[in-house]
């Protein structure tokens, strides 16, 4: 405080403490701050992922106790299982990503420090990726043994649709639970406004699946595929940009 | 008194560090600030009262960037507030508000230094720290937020407003829920922050407590000043009296 360079004013009077200028994080690093944030958050109350966890698993319970083996084959049916467990666990940590912020009005704080919005939107939506990617992880190889199917030979590539899957919803997702928090409607406003835009990811995902499962030939899948990385590149790009929109009162 | 008469006070030295011209905002039809100007200098503190629903939060939120003026200019540090996004104005301005704006399941001190990466500062586990013993919870430091008292979140959440030595630091109610020691380090953290060159505005509707402090002190009704003063010229019982006869004029 005795520091004379701390009284050396140019502009208004105030400068900084202790001579150190910050140095205002740039998108990139924002963006990793608030993922790992959230995170953080996560893994001290773990509500979301176990929510989640044991949703998916209740589901894949119920549609296996009302699945006829002998009407579908489980090949045929796995893949769609899958995919709408993997949807609707996905919705549970969308509700939750930006319901931290407002308990408190912690939001405020995120906005009035001096990072861009678009960073808000990305470290919520890299967040929200991992938490999806943790469900899958635990939700696949239980679908797998739940329907005995082999997923052994097909791992890399059900690996890779599921990650492209997991960005396409969390793209959209994130964006309208930013939109949704607010109102008073948001856990059913969030899976209406959601869903819609998770279909052709959900029929990607299972129809690059499905043929998969049934060792077709991989050009097979390479049109679903498309859709699926087309999905993900104009969603990010557009729900990023979208985003600060959002948050104008 | 109309607000673009308002007079505006004049740094004796420096620039302002918030300059505000004209600044209106507007919730569908309502004008919730219409036409509210101000300048305020390094070391300058306004005391800012009202009624209910006068318009002095939204100031604060215009003030902080939180929200977009539907008409007018504000500069911090003699930076726009929406130029660039508003980044570099927004890194010099400090909020205080009667919500914590804290993370309950993290500890007081991750909360504190999250800001204090936020806002890019080099060190910022020495700068968390400092801040909470500022505001004397270092002590609580490694506790959860959900487990501290609202008094104690409320310095918690002081500490992470003034973490970046803010040059504009805005207080909403400031003092709610703080007991006697959390008023005094409050008191002395915003004082240490005018020392140094900082303006304060401070809104509250306890006049001792917000004109103890104040340099200035403005009453704002229905979106606009309708009285802006230098402390000096304020007398404390007739200006008690008129407060409230603007406020009961309201009902």
């Amino acid at each position: 405080m005795s520091d004379p360079t701390f009284r050396d004013t140019t502009l208004t009077g105030a400068t900084p403490r202790e001579s150190e200028s910050p140095v205002l994080p740039g998108l990139l690093a924002a963006t990793w701050l608030i993922a790992s944030k959230d995170l953080a958050i996560e893994f001290r109350t773990r509500t979301a992922f176990f929510s989640a966890l044991v949703f998916a698993l209740l589901g894949l319970t119920i549609f296996f106790f009302a699945w006829d083996p002998t009407a579908v084959a489980a090949i045929d049916l796995a893949p769609g299982v899958l995919w709408v467990i993997f949807t609707f666990s996905g919705l549970l940590g969308l509700q939750r990503s930006f319901g931290v912020e407002q308990a408190d009005r912690a939001m405020d704080a995120l906005l009035a420090a001096p990072v861009e919005r678009e960073a808000i939107y990305l470290g919520k939506a890299v967040a929200n990726f991992l938490f999806v990617v943790g469900v899958q992880v635990i939700a696949i190889p239980a679908v797998a043994l739940f329907y005995n199917v082999p997923l052994g030979s097909i791992w890399l590539s059900l690996t890779g649709i599921a990650v492209l899957a997991a960005l396409g919803i969390v793209a959209v997702g994130t964006l309208f639970s930013a939109m949704a928090v607010n109102t008073r409607l948001a856990e059913l406003l969030l899976p209406m406004l959601s869903l819609p835009f998770f279909v052709p990811v959900v029929m990607a995902a299972a129809q690059t699946t499905s043929r998969l499962l049934a060792g077709r030939p991989e050009a097979e899948a390479w049109p679903w595929l498309r859709i699926l990385l087309g999905f993900d590149l104009v969603f990010v790009l557009a729900c990023a940009i979208a985003f600060p929109y959002t948050l104008d009162e | 008194m109309s607000a673009a008469l308002q007079p505006k006070s004049q740094p004796q030295v420096h620039r302002p560090v918030v300059e505000a011209e004209g600044l209106v905002r507007t919730f569908g039809a309502r004008r919730a600030v219409d036409g509210v100007s101000l300048s305020l200098g390094g070391g300058e503190c306004l005391a800012l009262f009202g009624p209910n629903g006068a318009g002095k939060t939204t100031l604060l939120r215009l003030l902080a960037g939180l929200l977009a003026p539907s008409a007018g200019t504000c500069l911090v540090g003699g930076v726009a507030l929406r130029a660039d996004g508003g980044r570099a104005a927004r890194s010099r301005v400090g909020l205080i508000s009667h919500a914590s704006m804290l993370y309950a399941a993290l500890s007081a001190r991750e909360n504190v230094e999250f800001a204090a990466r936020m806002y890019g500062l080099r060190h910022p586990a020495d700068a968390a720290m400092r801040a909470l013993k500022t505001m004397r919870v270092a002590d609580r430091a490694d506790a959860p937020v959900r487990s501290l008292s609202r008094g104690l979140q409320q310095r918690v959440s002081i500490a992470r407003a003034i973490v970046h030595d803010p040059l504009l630091l805005l207080c909403d109610e400031p003092y709610t829920g703080l007991d006697e020691v959390g008023s005094a380090a409050l008191t002395e953290a915003l004082g240490e922050r005018r020392a140094h060159g900082a303006a304060l505005m401070l809104v509250t509707h306890n006049l001792s407590e917000g004109l103890a402090l104040a340099t200035h002190a403005a009453i704002m009704r229905r979106g606009r000043f309708v009285r802006y003063e230098e402390r000096g010229a304020v007398d404390g019982p007739s200006y008690a009296s008129a407060y409230r006869e603007l406020v009961t004029a309201d009902v």
